[in-house]
């Protein structure tokens, strides 16, 4: 039965039901209970904006405050999927991977291979992302590019509840390392879920809405600005067709190079800097693999290469907005 | 004053130590030749604090090693013909050729992997523990660093993370003296690296590396702390490496004759010969007969592991992932 929650509340309810369903799934990061052993321990933070709220109480001995140290954690966390538990770390804001890279990109990713395919590490480690909260330079990156560069990480990026929840219990389940991203943006965002467990599997993207005359591919919060985008374009008689990958790595190229063999037209919307980001790596993609059927040269919808700015005037313009994707729908599609 | 060992446990430790040596002993001579590929780290010299804190752990027992890894996997139970094998390059390595000397990893022994970062195994086996801790089991987790990662973030972090959650971890400090080639004595900040265990409200304790059966009952109580719920211990390790920081280093930074000496005075298999021998629990005899079967094999390893095949192209693209 589908009811409206939040994005928020989608992603405490797939921990949730999947700490319920197997008892080797773990919860550890910074104030994931938000008070361990404080009075208040029950009604505690739960994160620091409450996204696993509630869940300390209700599975005890299982989600575990850690001391701000990234790298003792995470790695914790890995070495703990290599000894048969499935956790759940939560990085807190991406920007922190800075100080934790090494345990995520020389250990957890490299294990399997480096061992001969011997080990198995279904650690998944969360964190917000993202630009719109004033936060400046050191907490609204993007960054699943990154990860995304990495082999033996899986990506996640939703950008709605319904596919937040079905993705989180996929990287639960999943025997790979998966870096889950959660648009801080989002967080308040409601949809249709249903309340029973359901996945979305890895690698199928999303056709958000078929169009004829110009496909966009949107990343995270990108895809609700390209519906916004693509409203206003149909009001002048443009037709998109909005395809949201769901995860990075893998990368369900296939329903990207089938639409843009059809529609001829590409904008790719990437919230992050546009230098060997997703939208440079869609955009070759499809230069190499569709050049004959490209009408128009593709479009990058991206933020500047520049850090993330403080001020509302600054970092506005820095934020990829519905009116510059609209834009660019409009310079690919009377390219000729 | 008799051991606390048996016959049969002084014949395992013994044979350990004198694999490990033969192993490294043979490594180096066919690394020489060139033809073995990429970086190897030796740890002849150091074989009584492998075998010393290995022969109290089990398969569950978990331990995160370091680029110097060969004797904390022999000890720690990987088959040093398919290590070789590894070593080489080869298809029928420990890990199929693709980890090579510093990746060598087998997690049905417990053995959590040698790491070619400086210091990565800290947080790892923090979680190693954490896993058994929270299904109620008493299995433990070994942290072998050396003197180089003792001034790593993730080994402070590691620490304190292992006292917070009260994990069952032995930090097993080898500090044999050089940090590649920057000596221990300009690189760490305090006397002792078990100084610093206070800092994290652990226990520290300093241990003669040279003798095995100092470190077999340090370790022994550091674990039995461990397995009993007690929390973590710090154990330094004061040892020596008889060859470079890497293959082909020529170890200008150290004195003239300091490792002959060390050979000739304080050898971790003369003292245990010498000590066993003397006190009659074992033989020359029994020495020997170790001396001979492990020479056979480790030259029977060296032998295959050349004649194996290496890794069909077919293999660069498999074990990436469980699934994609």
């Amino acid at each position: 039965m589908a009811r409206k929650i939040t994005y928020q509340q989608a992603i405490n309810e797939a921990l949730d039901q999947e700490m319920t369903r197997d008892p080797s799934v773990i919860v550890m990061g910074e104030d994931v209970a938000g008070g361990a052993g404080s009075p208040g321990e029950d009604d505690a933070w739960g994160g620091v904006l409450g996204v696993t709220k509630g869940l300390y109480a209700k599975h005890p001995g299982r989600v575990m405050d850690t001391p701000i140290s990234e790298s003792g954690y995470i790695g914790a966390a890995v070495g703990a999927a290599c000894n048969g538990l499935r956790p759940v770390a939560e990085l807190m804001f991406i920007d922190f991977m800075g100080v934790c890279f090494d345990q995520i990109f020389n250990q957890a990713a490299k294990f399997r291979y480096m061992f001969g395919g011997k080990a198995k590490t279904p650690v998944v480690i969360r964190a917000m992302y993202g630009a719109g909260f004033r936060a400046a330079a050191q907490h609204s990156q993007c960054l699943y590019n990154m990860f995304t560069h990495v082999p033996g990480l899986k990506v996640v990026v939703p950008s709605n509840p319904y596919d937040a929840k079905g993705l989180l219990i996929q990287s639960i389940r999943d025997n790979d390392p998966v870096i889950f991203l959660e648009h801080k943006a989002l967080y308040t965002m409601e949809g249709d879920v249903p309340a029973e467990s359901y996945i979305v599997p890895f690698g199928e993207a999303a056709v958000v809405q078929e169009g004829d005359d110009v496909t966009i591919v949107a990343i995270g919060r990108m895809v609700n600005y390209a519906k916004d985008a693509a409203a206003s374009l149909r009001k002048k008689g443009v037709s998109c067709e909005i395809i949201d990958p769901r995860t990075t790595s893998p990368l369900d190229t296939d329903t990207i190079l089938e639409s843009v063999e059809r529609t001829g037209r590409l904008v790719v919307v990437d919230e992050s800097n546009p230098r060997c980001s997703m939208a440079s790596d869609i955009s070759g993609f499809i230069a190499q693999e569709a050049f004959g059927a490209l009408k128009a040269p593709i479009q990058m919808v991206t933020a500047p290469h520049v850090p993330v700015p403080f001020a509302a005037s600054l970092e506005d313009l820095y934020i990829p907005s519905p009116a510059r994707i609209e834009e660019a729908v409009m310079k690919v599609k009377e390219y000729r | 004053m008799t051991s606390p060992l048996n016959r049969e446990a002084l014949l395992q430790a013994y044979r350990t130590m004198r694999i490990i040596r033969d192993f490294e002993e043979r490594v180096h001579v066919d690394f020489a030749t060139g033809e073995i590929p990429g970086f190897v780290h030796l740890y002849a010299g150091e074989e009584a604090s492998a075998t010393g804190i290995c022969m109290h752990l089990n398969r569950k027992d978990y331990i995160a090693s370091t680029h110097r890894g060969h004797g904390h996997c022999i000890a720690k139970g990987v088959d040093p013909v398919g290590m070789m094998a590894e070593i080489w390059g080869k298809a029928t390595g420990t890990c199929k050729g693709k980890g090579g000397s510093m990746h060598i990893a087998d997690l049905e022994v417990g053995m959590l992997g040698a790491n070619g970062i400086v210091g990565g195994g800290g947080p790892l086996i923090c979680g190693t523990a954490l896993a058994s801790k929270v299904r109620g089991e008493n299995n433990v987790g070994v942290c072998f660093f050396g003197d180089g990662a003792s001034n790593q973030g993730t080994i402070f972090e590691a620490m304190n993370l292992a006292s917070v959650w009260k994990l069952p971890v032995i930090f097993v400090a080898e500090n044999n003296g050089y940090a590649e080639a920057t000596s221990s004595n300009f690189s760490v900040a305090v006397d002792n690296i078990a100084d610093r265990a206070s800092a994290f409200g652990m226990p520290g304790v300093i241990v003669d590396g040279f003798d095995f059966f100092a470190v077999y009952e340090a370790a022994g109580e550091a674990i039995k702390r461990a397995r009993e719920g007690h929390g973590p211990t710090l154990l330094e390790v004061k040892l020596s490496r008889y060859y470079g920081h890497f293959e082909g280093d020529q170890q200008t930074y150290r004195a003239p004759g300091e490792v002959q000496k060390l050979r000739e005075t304080k050898d971790c298999l003369m003292q245990f010969a010498k000590r066993v021998t003397s006190r009659g629990e074992l033989t020359m005899a029994d020495i020997e007969a170790i001396d001979a079967e492990v020479k056979a094999m480790i030259d029977a390893s060296v032998v295959k592991a050349k004649a194996d095949p290496l890794p069909a192209p077919s293999e660069l693209m498999t074990d990436v992932y469980v699934s994609y």
